[in-house]
């Protein structure tokens, strides 16, 4: 709970998920620092729900608390209140390495970096989340979701070797490669100039639907928010329907 | 497995980073260090072990420096022994060509009862193996005695009065593995022609032994039978406790060379704790990645600890391969010490390098597998997320506690284990602290110094940690070079300019009192100074006050060895000019029984004035107070006595004579004729031990001078991981000043400041630390006064300052010469 002690419900508007189990729940999620003059708080008990196959945006202004918000959802940063359900799961009832492993299960990532391995190739790379989930065949899924991205001809490019778009999608293929219930992205566009990334886009949605994940990006892209069925907005870390 | 395999994917990448180059080369060097002298211990052991039984020419030896008792004789024929009786002594020798001293073995029939000569015929082509040994009438001769008497088979050569028939050229004796100490060259001949010598008199340092050999069951009764019936002089020998002082003092050589070869390892352990931990700060965000991706903390942990063992598999594979090649290097400067081939090495040193390895990895990669484990997942999202460090104290002491191990298994002793340990930390210390005076002391003159310069001493303060390692390592690096380069050579010239050129250069022994006259005589018509002549009595330590000398009650070596042996005593009613009285005085002219004893055997037997002594002189024995104590000058070549008389005391007990005399180049004839006319007289060429001593030293600082030059690599290493330590901020820190408008020259200097700081203030330490040690060496051990010799800390300096300053540029070239957005990119 936060100072002001208020509570955000938010507003179900998003027909095509209607009826769908909620993937993601987040109840009186709050987030704060200790400054060395006060207590900041980033998130202010945040409560709303996620339905399974919905595409949702979190926007706000630079330093609202957005990727904050997005870290706690995924459980990379524990909340100073609140509770978060992936699946129904208890993220913060979960140890670090619990909910490592449920991230590992159900959760892609696409990050505004790219966040590939250098030490690994565009096919290692994809490799990887399958590996440590402990996938027989990750080479051969690696390769065909490398294929539905469009780089069968770069598997064994090194992230360096690639331009910014095809290592965000080698991000994407690493993302998808696991069958993830739910997709977290940090502005996957922000580092991209607009062609690269309304290329990067629309594979992201195309991946999604074919795939029926859950998206929840962050991003401050106007257009990009538009795509998605709702939004989430964040305002000096007050959390709000769009 | 999958993890493994993932490592090792990761690892192939993450090679081509400096950090995995630095930490395989570091234990590449540690490993190879360790094993070349594992490997080279290990064969000379193995020479030792095998040669054991031969050693001793028989399954057990009694030693005797006496007629060995004929009731030993009579067990050994009861037990159904092979038995057969020794005679060994120096003596002169003379042929066609000339004189030498040799070491002359008389033998039974039946020599030897445990391995074979190996011996070359007229011709000198080839040698083979023969059984058995000369018969009456003949002698073998040791290879160098052909050159030093023109000797050849078919010739005859003289010892004392008997005419003997060279037959064969020794080339290899059972009982002799090493030619070490042996500084004279062996005459095999038979006991029958002893007598016809007349070199047996009083006085004479002949050793007696049986040498016996059987069944085993024969042998341990024989042992059992013989070994309470000793008496003083006598001792038995079998191959269990064959432990000459040749073993010893290799043994205890090779300890130092594997101490030695430790300084690689210590400093190894600095570049693979420097590798370590920037390899973990490069994977941060690649853990944090994976965290996200689903991997466990133990996941992340075991992807970091497999990359970093499968480095050191290949550190270890290459140490253990180069290793191996090196100690052939040491085997061949070495080998004037051996007079066998050396048996290839066993795979021991491998496991050993192997385990050095493991142990550095695991001590010193913990700390940054930790770190790397614990990054919070959140750094995917903010890069500035603060991962938390392992307390270093706690980490690294874990690496201080396996380091340490490993020094006392190195070492083999605890106690040697503990001082190295000591003296390791000590000296670390001391460079540290003296590193950082220097490093405090730059930084603050930086005010003074032009903008470049500035900026770059201004780093120096900052990256304290950092610059201090570099310090350190680098001056021990340097000062270990500078010991055995410049110092050592400094140091020997020093002594051997300190013996006057007239000093003795020959010793003649074993002169009877009846030829005294005589002897003066001959010198006095060769135009030779009138020579000082001592009188020398045999006898044996029995009592110290009422307590029984027993060898068992020493702990000390030297004292148990002292314990077993007769001593040289002389008398003498004036204190000679090279002896001087530090505790007690010098007898008055006609007091009464008194002795005066060498101020350190004093100390080794614990003796003080007023002790009272009592010796066993051919059976019979005296008792008198010591009286005095006296400090000798041991290194001018003069005749020394452990234990002086007053007159009085020994003259009734059978005395030979022996006296020193300088002789210049090109009087060799003296020696001849010396012989010619005493052939009882033994004439010791102390030129040529000299030359020997010189030698042997010059081959054991080679060696330890290879072992060292492995330090000086893993030095090169840690001073290289130092400097990629700080690298990316170096890159960082060039594009920002780029960017700021500073011209390339203005980026070398700050950099070339740095450096060149560090580099002196280590070429400060290391000459320091050289000069120190170089002190205590020259006055505590040679006894000369060391004299600063000014060559030092200039070369200190100048390897320190130019080295470091030119490796540093080379090593940050990236830092000057990447484009600023490309650097900034880099980085961050």
């Amino acid at each position: 709970m936060d100072a002001t002690g208020k509570e955000h419900e938010l507003r179900q508007a998003s027909p095509p998920a209607a009826g769908q189990p909620d993937i993601v729940r987040a109840e009186g999620l709050t987030k704060q620092v200790s400054t060395p003059d006060h207590d900041l708080t980033i998130v202010k008990s945040a409560t709303f729900r996620v339905r399974a196959g919905e595409s949702v945006a979190i926007v706000g202004a630079s330093g609202s608390g957005k990727s904050t918000l997005l870290g706690l959802l995924a459980g990379l940063d524990v909340p100073t209140a609140g509770r978060v359900w992936i699946a129904g799961e208890d993220l913060f009832a979960l140890d670090e390495d619990g909910r490592a492993r449920l991230r590992g299960r159900l959760v892609g990532f696409v990050f505004q970096s790219f966040q590939l391995l250098p030490a690994l190739t565009a096919l290692e790379n994809v490799m990887l989340p399958l590996e440590l989930a402990g996938q027989d065949d990750a080479r051969a899924k690696a390769q065909a979701e490398l294929s539905r991205v469009g780089l069968a001809e770069r598997l064994g490019h090194y992230p360096r070797q690639l331009s910014g778009g095809e290592q965000q999608r080698v991000a994407l293929a690493r993302a998808f490669a696991t069958g993830p219930k739910l997709l977290f992205a940090d502005e996957p566009t922000g580092n991209l100039d607009s062609a690269t990334g309304a290329q990067v886009i629309d594979l992201l949605f195309d991946l999604n639907r074919e795939n029926g994940t859950t998206l929840v990006l962050v991003t401050h892209d106007e257009g990009l928010a538009t795509r998605c069925d709702r939004r989430i907005t964040i305002r000096a870390g007050e959390v709000s329907a769009g | 497995m999958k993890r493994l395999a993932l490592a090792l994917r990761m690892l192939r990448r993450n090679a081509h980073a400096g950090e995995a180059r630095v930490l395989a080369a570091a234990l590449f060097i540690a490993v190879a260090s360790v094993t070349t002298v594992g490997f080279f211990a290990d064969r000379v052991q193995a020479a030792l072990d095998r040669q054991a039984n031969e050693l001793l020419g028989g399954d057990l030896v009694v030693i005797a420096d006496h007629p060995v008792p004929p009731a030993f004789l009579e067990r050994a024929r009861e037990e159904n022994l092979a038995r057969v009786e020794t005679r060994t002594f120096p003596s002169m020798v003379s042929g066609p060509g000339g004189t030498s001293l040799a070491e002359i073995k008389a033998v039974g029939e039946g020599f030897p009862l445990r391995g074979r000569l190996r011996v070359a015929d007229e011709s000198m082509q080839g040698d083979g193996e023969i059984d058995g040994a000369p018969k009456a009438g003949r002698a073998w001769i040791a290879v160098p005695l052909v050159a030093r008497l023109s000797a050849k088979p078919g010739d005859r050569i003289n010892v004392g009065r008997a005419s003997l028939l060279v037959e064969r050229v020794i080339t290899r004796e059972p009982d002799s593995v090493l030619d070490y100490f042996g500084l004279a060259p062996r005459v095999l001949m038979n006991l029958e022609d002893l007598e016809a010598t007349q070199l047996v008199q009083v006085g004479s340092r002949i050793t007696w032994r049986l040498l016996v050999a059987g069944e085993a069951d024969a042998i341990r009764r024989f042992d059992a039978a013989v070994r309470p019936q000793l008496s003083r002089g006598e001792r038995v020998e079998s191959v269990r406790d064959a432990r000459s002082e040749v073993r010893v003092s290799l043994e205890r050589a090779q300890r130092f060379l594997g101490l030695a070869s430790l300084l690689s390892v210590i400093l190894a352990s600095v570049a693979v704790a420097l590798a370590a931990r920037r390899f973990s700060q490069r994977q941060t965000d690649g853990a944090a990645m994976m965290r996200c991706l689903g991997a466990s903390q133990a996941d992340i942990f075991a992807l970091g600890a497999w990359q970093f063992l499968a480095l050191a598999a290949i550190g270890c594979v290459a140490g253990t391969i180069a290793g191996y090649g090196a100690q052939a290097v040491l085997a061949q400067w070495l080998t004037g010490f051996f007079s066998v081939a050396l048996p290839a090495p066993g795979p021991m040193p491998a496991v050993k390098g192997a385990v050095i390895g493991l142990v550095l990895v695991l001590g010193f990669t913990l700390p940054p597998l930790l770190r790397l484990r614990g990054v919070p997942t959140l750094r995917v999202l903010r890069s500035d997320v603060p991962v938390a460090e392992p307390s270093s104290l706690v980490a690294y002491g874990l690496g201080f506690v396996a380091l340490a191990s490993l020094v006392v298994w190195q070492s083999g002793d605890l106690k040697l284990g503990a001082i190295a340990v000591g003296g390791f930390t000590v000296a670390l210390g001391v460079a540290a602290l003296a590193g950082y005076a220097l490093i405090r002391a730059v930084s603050r003159a930086r005010a003074g110094a032009a903008g470049p310069w500035r900026y770059g001493l201004a780093n120096l303060r900052r990256r304290t940690g950092a610059s201090l390692l570099q310090v350190i390592a680098l001056g021990l690096g340097i000062m270990a070079m500078l010991l055995l380069t410049l110092v050592r050579t400094d140091l020997i010239a020093k002594w051997q300019a300190s013996i006057p050129p007239d000093a003795p250069n020959r010793f003649a022994i074993n002169i009877q009192a009846d030829q005294l006259p005589e002897v003066k005589a001959f010198f006095k018509d060769l135009g030779l100074s009138n020579p000082d002549l001592y009188p020398m009595v045999r006898g044996r330590l029995v009592k110290i006050g009422e307590r029984d000398i027993r060898p068992a009650d020493f702990t000390d070596e030297r004292a148990k060895r002292l314990s077993e042996r007769e001593f040289n005593m002389s008398w003498a009613d004036r204190l000679r000019t090279d002896n001087q009285v530090v505790a007690g005085s010098w007898w008055k002219p006609g007091a009464g029984p008194e002795f005066s004893m060498e101020e350190g055997i004093a100390k080794t037997f614990n003796v003080k004035v007023g002790d009272t002594l009592t010796f066993d002189v051919a059976g019979s024995r005296f008792t008198a107070p010591v009286t005095n104590l006296r400090k000798v000058e041991w290194d001018n070549f003069k005749a020394k006595f452990f234990v002086i008389a007053s007159p009085g005391v020994l003259e009734a007990y059978p005395a030979s004579w022996m006296t020193s005399f300088h002789l210049g180049a090109g009087r060799e004839d003296v020696v001849s004729r010396l012989v010619a006319r005493f052939p009882n007289l033994s004439v010791i060429d102390l030129t040529a031990i000299m030359e020997q001593v010189k030698r042997i030293s010059d081959q054991v600082s080679r060696a330890v001078e290879f072992v060292f030059l492995f330090a000086i690599a893993a030095g090169l290493v840690v001073l290289f991981a130092a400097i990629t330590t700080t690298q990316d901020e170096r890159v960082f820190e060039g594009a920002v000043m780029r960017t700021l408008g500073a011209s390339r020259r203005q980026l070398v200097l700050t950099q070339l400041a740095e450096f060149l700081a560090i580099g002196l203030a280590a070429g400060a330490v290391a000459a320091a630390g050289a000069v120190g040690l170089a002190t205590v060496l020259s006055e505590r051990v040679l006894g000369v006064p060391y004299e600063f010799n000014w060559v030092v800390p200039v070369a200190g300096l100048l390897a320190g300052g130019l080295g470091v300053a030119f490796a540093g540029l080379l090593g940050t070239r990236k830092a000057v010469d990447s484009p600023p957005l490309a650097a900034i990119r880099a980085v961050s």
